[in-house]
Protein backbone atom coordinates (compact mmCIF):
# COMPACT_ATOMS: atom_id res chain seq x y z
CA UNK A 1 0.00 0.00 0.00
CA UNK A 2 3.06 1.97 1.18
CA UNK A 3 4.64 1.69 -1.86
CA UNK A 4 1.80 2.28 -3.95
CA UNK A 5 1.03 5.56 -2.75
CA UNK A 6 4.78 6.22 -3.32
CA UNK A 7 4.80 5.10 -6.86
CA UNK A 8 1.75 7.69 -7.77
CA UNK A 9 3.71 10.57 -5.92
CA UNK A 10 6.45 9.85 -7.59
CA UNK A 11 4.59 9.68 -11.42
CA UNK A 12 2.55 12.65 -9.87
CA UNK A 13 6.05 14.72 -9.95
CA UNK A 14 7.24 13.70 -13.39
CA UNK A 15 4.02 14.54 -15.31
CA UNK A 16 4.37 18.35 -13.14
CA UNK A 17 8.05 18.49 -13.34
CA UNK A 18 7.70 17.30 -17.28
CA UNK A 19 5.43 19.64 -18.17
CA UNK A 20 6.64 22.67 -16.45
CA UNK A 21 9.59 22.02 -18.99
CA UNK A 22 7.83 23.16 -21.81
CA UNK A 23 8.29 26.82 -22.57
CA UNK A 24 5.43 29.15 -22.89
CA UNK A 25 6.51 29.48 -26.49
CA UNK A 26 6.17 25.92 -26.93
CA UNK A 27 2.93 25.84 -25.25
CA UNK A 28 1.80 29.08 -27.66
CA UNK A 29 2.81 26.82 -30.56
CA UNK A 30 0.67 23.70 -29.61
CA UNK A 31 -2.08 25.55 -28.85
CA UNK A 32 -1.75 27.21 -32.45
CA UNK A 33 -1.49 24.08 -34.50
CA UNK A 34 -3.78 21.64 -32.30
CA UNK A 35 -6.57 24.32 -33.65
CA UNK A 36 -4.84 24.99 -36.40
CA UNK A 37 -5.77 21.48 -37.69
CA UNK A 38 -9.64 21.70 -36.61
CA UNK A 39 -9.43 25.14 -38.35
CA UNK A 40 -7.95 23.03 -42.00
CA UNK A 41 -10.43 20.22 -41.44
CA UNK A 42 -13.29 22.73 -41.64
CA UNK A 43 -12.00 24.92 -43.81
CA UNK A 44 -9.18 23.53 -46.44
CA UNK A 45 -9.49 19.70 -46.24
CA UNK A 46 -12.28 19.28 -48.90
CA UNK A 47 -9.89 20.36 -51.88
CA UNK A 48 -6.84 20.47 -50.50
CA UNK A 49 -7.01 16.63 -48.63
CA UNK A 50 -6.08 15.44 -45.04
CA UNK A 51 -3.07 14.52 -46.49
CA UNK A 52 -2.19 18.10 -48.24
CA UNK A 53 -1.88 16.37 -51.28
CA UNK A 54 -4.79 18.76 -52.96
CA UNK A 55 -6.59 16.40 -55.53
CA UNK A 56 -4.84 15.77 -59.27
CA UNK A 57 -4.78 19.08 -61.45
CA UNK A 58 -7.61 20.43 -59.44
CA UNK A 59 -6.55 21.65 -56.60
CA UNK A 60 -2.60 22.27 -55.84
CA UNK A 61 -0.67 20.27 -53.02
CA UNK A 62 0.41 21.94 -49.96
CA UNK A 63 3.63 19.90 -49.92
CA UNK A 64 5.95 22.12 -51.84
CA UNK A 65 7.50 23.72 -48.97
CA UNK A 66 10.03 26.06 -51.11
CA UNK A 67 6.50 27.39 -52.49
CA UNK A 68 4.98 28.05 -48.97
CA UNK A 69 8.28 29.80 -47.47
CA UNK A 70 8.97 32.09 -50.53
CA UNK A 71 5.63 32.80 -50.08
CA UNK A 72 4.79 33.05 -45.86
CA UNK A 73 3.89 36.60 -45.65
CA UNK A 74 1.49 36.48 -48.70
CA UNK A 75 -0.36 32.98 -46.67
CA UNK A 76 -2.43 35.42 -44.68
CA UNK A 77 -3.33 37.10 -47.76
CA UNK A 78 -4.27 34.37 -49.74
CA UNK A 79 -6.55 32.48 -47.75
CA UNK A 80 -8.29 35.65 -46.72
CA UNK A 81 -8.86 37.34 -50.01
CA UNK A 82 -8.60 34.03 -52.47
CA UNK A 83 -6.65 33.14 -54.90
CA UNK A 84 -6.93 33.02 -58.71
CA UNK A 85 -4.58 32.99 -61.91
CA UNK A 86 -1.47 30.81 -62.85
CA UNK A 87 0.90 29.30 -59.84
CA UNK A 88 3.37 27.08 -59.96
CA UNK A 89 4.15 24.38 -57.23
CA UNK A 90 6.14 21.28 -57.73
CA UNK A 91 7.04 22.48 -61.00
CA UNK A 92 3.95 22.12 -62.22
CA UNK A 93 1.12 24.72 -63.20
CA UNK A 94 -2.20 25.12 -61.45
CA UNK A 95 -4.78 27.12 -62.99
CA UNK A 96 -8.11 27.37 -61.08
CA UNK A 97 -9.44 29.66 -57.98
CA UNK A 98 -9.70 29.38 -54.76
CA UNK A 99 -12.04 31.07 -53.29
CA UNK A 100 -11.74 33.99 -50.55
CA UNK A 101 -12.62 33.00 -46.75
CA UNK A 102 -13.02 36.82 -45.40
CA UNK A 103 -15.15 34.73 -42.44
CA UNK A 104 -11.66 33.59 -40.61
CA UNK A 105 -10.11 36.27 -38.24
CA UNK A 106 -6.14 36.81 -37.60
CA UNK A 107 -6.10 34.80 -34.98
CA UNK A 108 -7.99 31.64 -37.23
CA UNK A 109 -5.65 32.34 -40.01
CA UNK A 110 -2.54 32.17 -37.64
CA UNK A 111 -3.33 29.14 -36.51
CA UNK A 112 -4.14 27.39 -40.19
CA UNK A 113 -0.73 29.10 -41.68
CA UNK A 114 0.55 27.66 -38.64
CA UNK A 115 -0.44 23.86 -38.86
CA UNK A 116 -0.29 23.91 -42.62
CA UNK A 117 3.66 25.14 -42.55
CA UNK A 118 4.64 22.60 -39.91
CA UNK A 119 2.58 19.69 -41.45
CA UNK A 120 3.04 17.95 -44.89
CA UNK A 121 6.89 17.88 -44.83
CA UNK A 122 7.26 21.60 -43.83
CA UNK A 123 8.60 22.85 -40.70
CA UNK A 124 8.57 26.33 -39.93
CA UNK A 125 7.17 26.83 -36.33
CA UNK A 126 4.81 29.48 -35.02
CA UNK A 127 3.14 32.08 -37.24
CA UNK A 128 1.07 34.12 -34.50
CA UNK A 129 -1.64 36.66 -35.07
CA UNK A 130 0.38 39.59 -35.07
CA UNK A 131 2.14 38.34 -37.57
CA UNK A 132 -0.95 37.63 -40.10
CA UNK A 133 -2.41 41.33 -38.54
CA UNK A 134 0.87 42.44 -40.45
CA UNK A 135 0.63 40.40 -43.63
CA UNK A 136 -3.03 41.61 -44.40
CA UNK A 137 -1.75 45.23 -44.69
CA UNK A 138 0.59 44.07 -47.77
CA UNK A 139 -1.60 42.04 -49.76
CA UNK A 140 0.01 41.79 -53.01
CA UNK B 1 -14.32 -32.89 -25.90
CA UNK B 2 -13.68 -29.39 -24.86
CA UNK B 3 -11.55 -28.80 -27.79
CA UNK B 4 -14.03 -29.82 -30.03
CA UNK B 5 -16.50 -27.49 -29.60
CA UNK B 6 -14.04 -25.21 -29.44
CA UNK B 7 -12.96 -26.31 -32.59
CA UNK B 8 -16.45 -25.97 -33.70
CA UNK B 9 -17.35 -22.77 -32.54
CA UNK B 10 -14.25 -21.03 -34.14
CA UNK B 11 -15.80 -22.94 -37.54
CA UNK B 12 -19.17 -21.73 -37.25
CA UNK B 13 -17.87 -18.17 -36.77
CA UNK B 14 -15.40 -18.04 -39.45
CA UNK B 15 -18.24 -20.05 -41.71
CA UNK B 16 -20.78 -16.85 -40.82
CA UNK B 17 -17.75 -14.15 -41.38
CA UNK B 18 -17.05 -15.11 -44.72
CA UNK B 19 -20.17 -15.23 -46.11
CA UNK B 20 -20.59 -13.56 -49.00
CA UNK B 21 -23.55 -11.28 -50.81
CA UNK B 22 -23.58 -12.70 -53.82
CA UNK B 23 -26.47 -10.43 -55.05
CA UNK B 24 -27.29 -6.57 -54.69
CA UNK B 25 -30.48 -6.05 -52.85
CA UNK B 26 -33.01 -3.75 -55.50
CA UNK B 27 -33.40 -0.24 -54.58
CA UNK B 28 -36.11 2.47 -54.79
CA UNK B 29 -40.09 2.00 -55.88
CA UNK B 30 -41.26 -1.66 -56.74
CA UNK B 31 -44.50 -2.72 -58.52
CA UNK B 32 -46.49 -6.43 -58.59
CA UNK B 33 -47.04 -6.96 -62.04
CA UNK B 34 -49.57 -9.78 -62.90
CA UNK B 35 -48.84 -11.81 -65.83
CA UNK B 36 -49.57 -14.71 -67.61
CA UNK B 37 -47.54 -17.92 -68.74
CA UNK B 38 -48.92 -21.11 -69.87
CA UNK B 39 -52.15 -19.59 -68.33
CA UNK B 40 -51.31 -19.49 -64.73
CA UNK B 41 -51.33 -16.13 -63.15
CA UNK B 42 -47.96 -15.19 -62.24
CA UNK B 43 -47.39 -12.20 -60.37
CA UNK B 44 -43.57 -10.74 -60.53
CA UNK B 45 -42.14 -7.23 -59.15
CA UNK B 46 -40.92 -4.84 -61.32
CA UNK B 47 -38.49 -2.47 -59.99
CA UNK B 48 -37.85 0.94 -60.63
CA UNK B 49 -35.59 1.46 -63.54
CA UNK B 50 -33.14 4.60 -64.66
CA UNK B 51 -35.89 6.25 -67.69
CA UNK B 52 -34.17 6.63 -70.88
CA UNK B 53 -32.12 10.57 -71.14
CA UNK B 54 -30.33 12.83 -73.34
CA UNK B 55 -27.31 15.00 -72.11
CA UNK B 56 -24.49 16.78 -73.53
CA UNK B 57 -20.88 15.67 -72.41
CA UNK B 58 -17.75 17.27 -71.82
CA UNK B 59 -16.41 16.94 -75.63
CA UNK B 60 -20.32 18.34 -76.43
CA UNK B 61 -21.71 15.16 -77.53
CA UNK B 62 -24.90 13.72 -76.92
CA UNK B 63 -24.94 11.10 -74.07
CA UNK B 64 -28.11 8.95 -73.83
CA UNK B 65 -28.62 5.19 -71.94
CA UNK B 66 -27.37 3.64 -75.06
CA UNK B 67 -23.97 5.16 -73.81
CA UNK B 68 -24.40 3.00 -70.85
CA UNK B 69 -26.22 -0.16 -72.64
CA UNK B 70 -24.08 -3.36 -71.35
CA UNK B 71 -22.74 -1.79 -68.88
CA UNK B 72 -23.12 -1.29 -65.11
CA UNK B 73 -22.30 2.24 -63.31
CA UNK B 74 -22.26 4.43 -60.98
CA UNK B 75 -23.91 7.84 -60.86
CA UNK B 76 -23.47 11.19 -59.01
CA UNK B 77 -24.69 14.79 -59.12
CA UNK B 78 -22.43 17.94 -58.27
CA UNK B 79 -21.20 21.14 -59.77
CA UNK B 80 -17.28 22.35 -60.55
CA UNK B 81 -16.73 24.93 -58.73
CA UNK B 82 -18.28 23.32 -55.79
CA UNK B 83 -15.68 23.66 -52.57
CA UNK B 84 -17.86 21.83 -50.24
CA UNK B 85 -18.68 17.85 -50.35
CA UNK B 86 -17.67 17.61 -54.34
CA UNK B 87 -13.73 17.92 -54.08
CA UNK B 88 -14.15 14.54 -51.35
CA UNK B 89 -16.66 12.48 -53.85
CA UNK B 90 -14.49 13.13 -57.00
CA UNK B 91 -11.41 12.56 -54.85
CA UNK B 92 -13.02 9.21 -53.55
CA UNK B 93 -14.82 8.73 -57.72
CA UNK B 94 -11.31 8.33 -58.75
CA UNK B 95 -10.50 5.12 -56.85
CA UNK B 96 -13.71 3.90 -58.46
CA UNK B 97 -11.86 5.29 -62.04
CA UNK B 98 -8.72 3.39 -61.19
CA UNK B 99 -10.02 0.31 -60.33
CA UNK B 100 -12.09 -0.15 -63.47
CA UNK B 101 -10.15 1.95 -65.83
CA UNK B 102 -10.98 0.07 -69.09
CA UNK B 103 -13.28 -1.89 -68.30
CA UNK B 104 -16.08 -1.91 -70.73
CA UNK B 105 -18.58 -3.18 -68.70
CA UNK B 106 -17.89 0.11 -66.26
CA UNK B 107 -19.33 3.62 -66.61
CA UNK B 108 -19.11 6.69 -64.53
CA UNK B 109 -21.91 9.32 -64.76
CA UNK B 110 -21.37 12.59 -63.26
CA UNK B 111 -24.58 15.04 -63.91
CA UNK B 112 -23.64 18.86 -63.36
CA UNK B 113 -26.06 20.47 -61.00
CA UNK B 114 -25.30 24.17 -61.96
CA UNK B 115 -26.35 24.57 -65.82
CA UNK B 116 -25.77 28.13 -66.28
CA UNK B 117 -21.98 27.90 -65.38
CA UNK B 118 -20.90 24.48 -66.39
CA UNK B 119 -20.79 24.20 -69.87
CA UNK B 120 -19.41 21.68 -71.48
CA UNK B 121 -16.07 23.26 -72.32
CA UNK B 122 -15.58 23.79 -68.82
CA UNK B 123 -16.83 19.88 -67.87
CA UNK B 124 -13.94 19.25 -70.55
CA UNK B 125 -11.26 21.79 -68.33
CA UNK B 126 -12.47 20.38 -64.71
CA UNK B 127 -12.20 16.50 -66.11
CA UNK B 128 -9.02 17.17 -67.97
CA UNK B 129 -7.78 18.32 -64.65
CA UNK B 130 -8.80 15.50 -62.44
CA UNK B 131 -6.57 13.40 -65.05
CA UNK B 132 -9.68 11.93 -66.92
CA UNK B 133 -9.72 11.38 -70.56
CA UNK B 134 -11.37 9.20 -72.71
CA UNK B 135 -15.52 8.76 -72.17
CA UNK B 136 -15.43 5.88 -69.81
CA UNK B 137 -16.35 8.62 -66.99
CA UNK B 138 -18.92 11.12 -68.34
CA UNK B 139 -19.42 14.47 -66.92
CA UNK B 140 -22.92 15.70 -68.31
CA UNK B 141 -24.89 18.75 -68.43
CA UNK B 142 -28.61 18.88 -69.08
CA UNK B 143 -31.70 21.22 -68.84
CA UNK B 144 -31.90 22.72 -65.68
CA UNK B 145 -35.56 22.06 -65.39
CA UNK B 146 -35.02 18.62 -66.20
CA UNK B 147 -31.74 18.07 -64.23
CA UNK B 148 -33.12 18.33 -60.14
CA UNK B 149 -36.23 16.03 -60.77
CA UNK B 150 -33.79 13.47 -62.59
CA UNK B 151 -31.94 13.71 -60.26
CA UNK B 152 -34.39 13.13 -57.61
CA UNK B 153 -36.93 11.14 -59.14
CA UNK B 154 -34.59 8.69 -60.94
CA UNK B 155 -31.70 8.24 -58.99
CA UNK B 156 -33.52 9.53 -55.24
CA UNK B 157 -30.99 12.29 -55.19
CA UNK B 158 -31.74 15.45 -53.38
CA UNK B 159 -29.79 18.18 -55.70
CA UNK B 160 -31.91 21.95 -55.56
CA UNK B 161 -31.31 25.48 -55.89
CA UNK B 162 -30.80 26.95 -52.49
CA UNK B 163 -30.42 31.12 -51.53
CA UNK B 164 -29.47 30.16 -48.18
CA UNK B 165 -26.33 28.66 -49.50
CA UNK B 166 -23.34 30.40 -49.90
CA UNK B 167 -23.05 28.88 -53.15
CA UNK B 168 -26.49 28.98 -54.13
CA UNK B 169 -26.79 25.10 -54.93
CA UNK B 170 -27.75 21.99 -52.31
CA UNK B 171 -27.04 18.71 -53.38
CA UNK B 172 -26.86 15.05 -52.21
CA UNK B 173 -23.16 13.60 -52.14
CA UNK B 174 -24.65 9.73 -53.15
CA UNK B 175 -22.91 7.60 -55.55
CA UNK B 176 -25.85 5.32 -57.03
CA UNK B 177 -24.88 1.74 -58.36
CA UNK B 178 -27.23 0.83 -61.53
CA UNK B 179 -27.20 -2.32 -63.05
CA UNK B 180 -26.85 -3.33 -66.89
CA UNK B 181 -31.16 -3.57 -66.99
CA UNK B 182 -30.65 0.07 -65.35
CA UNK B 183 -32.13 -1.18 -61.79
CA UNK B 184 -31.34 0.52 -58.86
CA UNK B 185 -28.77 -1.55 -56.67
CA UNK B 186 -26.83 0.85 -54.14
CA UNK B 187 -26.52 3.77 -53.00
CA UNK B 188 -23.34 5.08 -50.68
CA UNK B 189 -21.64 8.38 -49.54
CA UNK B 190 -19.47 9.78 -52.32
CA UNK B 191 -17.86 11.63 -49.15
CA UNK B 192 -17.12 8.93 -46.89
CA UNK B 193 -14.30 6.50 -47.57
CA UNK B 194 -15.66 3.71 -45.84
CA UNK B 195 -18.56 3.64 -47.79
CA UNK B 196 -16.46 4.00 -51.40
CA UNK B 197 -15.22 0.79 -50.12
CA UNK B 198 -17.73 -1.01 -49.81
CA UNK B 199 -18.79 0.57 -53.54
CA UNK B 200 -16.32 -1.05 -55.07
CA UNK B 201 -16.71 -4.42 -53.19
CA UNK B 202 -20.36 -4.54 -54.31
CA UNK B 203 -19.82 -3.64 -57.91
CA UNK B 204 -17.23 -6.62 -58.02
CA UNK B 205 -20.46 -8.85 -56.82
CA UNK B 206 -22.76 -6.71 -59.21
CA UNK B 207 -20.38 -8.08 -62.18
CA UNK B 208 -20.17 -11.12 -61.01
CA UNK B 209 -24.12 -11.42 -60.73
CA UNK B 210 -24.21 -10.62 -64.41
CA UNK B 211 -22.08 -13.82 -65.29
CA UNK B 212 -23.97 -16.10 -63.79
Amino acid sequence: MKNSTFFILILFAFIVGGSSCQSEAELNYIRYYTTGKQLYESNCQNCHGNDGKGLAMLYPPLTDSIYLKKNKNQLACIIKNGLKGRIEINGQVYEGEMPAQAKLSDIEIAKIITYITNSFGNQQGLHDAQAVNQDLKYCK
Amino acid sequence: MKNLLFIALVALITASCSHKHDKLPYLGEKELVENIVDGKTITDTVYQQIPPFQFINQDSLPVSEKNFAGKIYVADFFFTSCNTICPKMHRNMLKVYEKYKGNPQVGILSHTIDIKYDLPYRLKSYATKLGISGNQWQFVHGSKDSIYSFAAKSYLVAAYEDKADPQGLVHQGWFVLIDKQRHIRGAYDGTDATQVEHLLQDMDILLNEDEK
